[in-house]
């Protein structure tokens, strides 16, 4: 999948996260995040996020992420709105692995 | 007697601490939302946000439906296409007009449980009724699908149809509330009621509660979980009510054994009619001390 624009997805409410997507043309996946949780819960948040990613064959993306506390599912669900946002496409993701 | 349906709480589909707490406050049925409650520019956010948590979260005995863009808006096809894969309880389709509409949902609802290998019906139709035009072809809509499980009427956009506005009485739906429940008994399924949208008002809330419930209607749309208490309780068979009613089915059950035809309790007349209200009663109180015993509610 290409990237094309900067994607944004989420809120700053509780339970949410903000995922902000841009192009990072062969420097593979960089993931910066802040986490209120991030003590307990960091490494399983980056592994969704990049889970997430490699499941649409992404490999070159920059992201930061700033999350209050969101489940595995909203995580997974801003990567990819934010991801779709981003290569401006119309793709059907929930169709997909 | 099928599932109770007495409430059934929004819940914005874009939410997503309200998407993973709805269930907790005994609602019969929460409705995750992708239509009104959904901004222009977020509608493909929140259809995957409630795509993943359906996919995710364990809603226990709790009904889910989603209520989704109608298929003439640019969200609609979408919205079915994403929502119907994440398998909810039931579908709510918003501002209905004909009973095409209904048909032309069933049918997308059939190809996805095809591709996706789901039972053929297991997805269930709600239809929502906001217009003049939509509460007048309310019976016909009714029975355009057998995944119909009930029609609800949505007032906000009904009365602005009607070039009128709401009013403490409610005067302006009666006609309507009136159509919809003749067409919901006729067909066979649940009529759910609108929501009361001032939430501080408990006095007037009760009282449309009570107006509602005395038409006929199984239920009603909320928005507030505070209001989830005042509708289970009116809901909810009183003591003397119960008392009464076994009273009449104890002496139906004796008269059979006698071998009578009519009887009387209590100096009036036993009839079919006030036979089968009386087993309605049992059947509700039966309802609500079950999901008591599920969930705790606190008025059954």
């Amino acid at each position: 999948m290409k990237i094309h624009q900067t994607g944004i997805a989420g809120t700053l409410e509780s339970s949410d996260i903000t995922i902000h997507i841009e192009a990072n043309e062969g420097k593979g996946i960089w993931i910066e995040l802040k986490s209120t949780v991030e003590n307990q819960f960091g490494k399983q948040i980056r592994y969704i996020i990049k889970d997430t990613l490699q499941k649409q064959d992404v490999t070159d993306v920059f992201v930061r992420a700033i999350d209050k506390g969101a489940l595995d599912c909203t995580i997974r669900a801003r990567v990819l709105t934010a991801l779709s946002r981003a290569a401006n496409c119309s793709l059907k993701l929930w169709e997909v692995k | 007697m099928g599932r109770l349906r007495r409430t059934m709480l929004y819940v914005p589909g874009n939410n997503p601490g309200m998407i993973r707490d709805a269930h907790i406050y005994g609602s019969d049925s929460i409705m995750l939302d992708l239509e009104d409650s959904i901004s222009i520019k977020e509608k493909d956010a929140a259809r995957m946000l409630v795509y993943q948590s359906l996919k995710t979260l364990d809603y226990g005995n709790t009904e889910v439906i989603v209520r989704v863009n109608g298929l003439n808006s640019p969200f609609g096809r979408d919205d079915f296409e994403a929502i119907a894969r994440a398998k909810p309880d039931g579908i709510r389709l918003p501002k209905t007009e004909t009973p095409e509409e209904v048909q032309e949902a069933d049918e997308l609802i059939t190809q996805i449980e095809r591709q996706s290998g789901l039972e053929q019906g297991t997805i269930k139709l709600i239809a929502a009724v906001e217009s003049a035009l939509g509460v007048i072809n309310a019976f016909r809509i009714a029975t355009a699908s057998k995944r119909l499980i009930g029609i609800a009427i949505g007032a906000e956009d009904f009365v602005t149809d009607m070039r009128t506005s709401r009013s403490a009485d409610g005067i302006e739906l009666l006609a309507a509330r009136g159509q919809v429940l003749l067409a919901a008994r006729a067909a066979g399924i649940d009529a759910l009621d609108t929501v009361f949208s001032d939430i501080n008002d408990e006095e007037g809330f009760t009282r449309e509660v009570k107006l509602i419930k005395q038409m006929g209607f199984d239920g009603k749309s909320i928005i507030n979980p505070r209001q989830i208490d005042i509708v289970h309780r009116v809901f909810t068979p009183t003591n003397e009510e119960v008392g009464k009613a076994s009273r009449i089915m104890e002496a139906i059950r004796e008269a059979e054994k006698k071998g009578l035809g009519v009887i009387s309790l209590e100096g009036k007349m036993i009839d079919k009619p006030i036979v089968e209200r009386a087993g309605r009663v049992l059947e509700l109180y039966d309802a609500a001390a079950k999901n008591y015993a599920l969930r705790g509610d606190r008025h059954a």
